[in-house]
């Protein structure tokens, strides 16, 4: 990728990761991109670096801008080794001594990385400072998603780096918003919350409300992952704050398992029942998906539904996985429940509901156990159960 | 004295052992931290805790 000139002086210097599918256990189906950006002012300006591997890349995108070593300090927005393990490389051909500004969680998890070889200047939150015609103002963003995140505020320019944040998985040579397709990007960024800022919705709300109290104006929106926002940032914003409520719609999710297809049987004959009482839902078999997508449509459903077959005694594995990825994601106000078949003794079903209730989901508290494999009415009962599921999710969403 | 977890990063006050760099000396109980302190390792404001 060519650095590209997003506004004036100001230009995105990062790169494209076209082959990437597993990021840390998140499928990345169009690659991602690292993005940095760099200011050319009285000062000259790198945000953020890239992923270590990448870091020659980096330079020579800057070295087509201004010569590496007229860079006169760096702003680490976040430690994550995909924006910070190019900092050595960087460090090292614009001068060590040079100041390496970051939060002050920054400073701390900047040193747990890389030691104490570089000039680190840890920043107050609202801090301001000038590098010419601009003014950098540094807003402390903890925990969104790392206790070190923080975004930076070009002043003058209208442009928000807001680091992971507004990002998405996306790898192209477009770079903006205007130029992909809506509903593409839109689901991908939806990925992205529902995979990496689902557990700090609560911190997203005060965010957003605390950027209208500041009456920070953007006009251009630059994450480190994928396009930049600037036909309408607002967008994002709002759709942020959306997901960050939590209040689904009209849908479940059938998540399942399962062995000897029984367990297959029930979860398409719930799906269908919930479906014919004018629910929208998906039977997601989880070995035919991906965690990281099953995530992302337990985001907007109201009834997260799992299924089970019982194993020597226990959960399926793939089950399991699932679970525990989406405990720890927080997802909130949803309604649970649980299914399976069994051959004997058939423990999955209250395992599952011991997990969905440990989640705090208002777990129904009929389960579908079925032996062996399902009879037309035993798909019968798991059609009704659907349906009973429904005017629970019908009585409760938005 | 009881222990308190942050809801949003799962860091835990431990009021024996205070929060030395936020000046919270060993001994002080959760309910006796000052109401402008925050969680060091995430910034979360003290009504983000939950009884561990």
């Amino acid at each position: 990728m060519k650095p590209v000139e997003i506004a004036r002086g100001i230009y995105n210097v990062g790169v494209i990761d076209w082959n990437i599918r597993d990021f840390h256990g998140y499928s990345t189906e169009c690659g991602t991109t690292y993005n940095a950006y760099l200011i050319v002012d009285e000062k000259v300006v790198l945000i953020d670096a890239v992923k270590k591997e990448f870091a020659d890349q980096l330079l020579a995108n800057i070295a087509a801008v201004v010569d590496p070593r007229r860079i006169d300090l760096v702003i680490s927005n976040h430690t994550e080794m995909d924006h910070s393990g190019g900092l050595p490389r960087v460090m090292h051909a614009i001068g060590e001594e040079k100041p390496l500004y970051c939060s002050k969680m920054g400073r701390k998890n900047l040193a747990q990385h890389f030691g104490e070889k570089f000039a680190y200047q840890p920043l107050e939150n609202g801090q301001e400072m000038e590098i010419g015609s601009r003014t950098l103002t540094f807003l402390e963003t903890r925990m969104l998603h790392w206790p070190d995140s923080m975004f930076t505020y070009a002043k003058e320019d209208r442009i928000l780096f807001s680091s992971d944040a507004f990002g998405q998985h996306y790898a192209g040579y477009e770079m903006f918003d205007d130029a992909v397709d809506e509903q593409m990007i839109m689901g991908q960024a939806k990925k992205y919350f529902a995979n990496i800022l689902l557990l700090y919705t609560a911190k997203i709300l005060k965010l957003a409300q605390q950027i209208t109290d500041m009456g920070l104006e953007i006009e251009m929106i630059c994450p480190d992952h994928g396009i930049i926002w600037r036909r309408d940032p607002a967008k994002i914003i709002n759709a942020y704050v959306d997901w960050s409520r939590q209040e689904a719609g009209k849908k479940a999710v059938v998540i399942y398992d399962t062995m000897w297809k029984s367990t297959r049987l029930m979860a398409e004959a719930i799906a269908g029942g919930i479906a014919e009482s004018g629910v929208s839902v998906r039977p997601i078999h989880i070995r035919s998906s991906h965690r990281s997508d099953i995530i992302t449509e337990v985001l907007d459903a109201k009834a997260v539904v799992v299924g089970s077959p019982t194993l020597n005694n226990g959960l399926f594995p793939t089950v399991a996985d699932v679970l525990t990825y989406m405990k720890g994601l927080r997802p909130k106000n949803k309604i649970g429940a649980a299914f399976g078949s069994y051959g004997w003794s058939g423990e999955s079903v209250k395992l599952l509901q011991e997990e969905l209730a440990a989640m705090k989901f208002d777990v129904m508290e009929e389960g579908m156990k079925i032996q062996y494999v399902p009879q037309a009415e035993d798909l019968e009962k798991c059609r009704e159960y659907g349906k009973t599921i429904a005017q629970k999710v019908l009585a409760q969403a938005r | 004295m009881d222990k308190y977890v942050c809801q949003i990063c799962g860091y835990i006050y431990d009021p024996e052992q205070g929060d030395p760099e936020s000046d919270i000396g060993p001994g002080t109980p959760f309910e006796k931290l000052p109401d402008d302190w925050v969680c060091p390792v995430c910034g979360a404001p003290k009504d983000d805790f939950e009884k561990a």
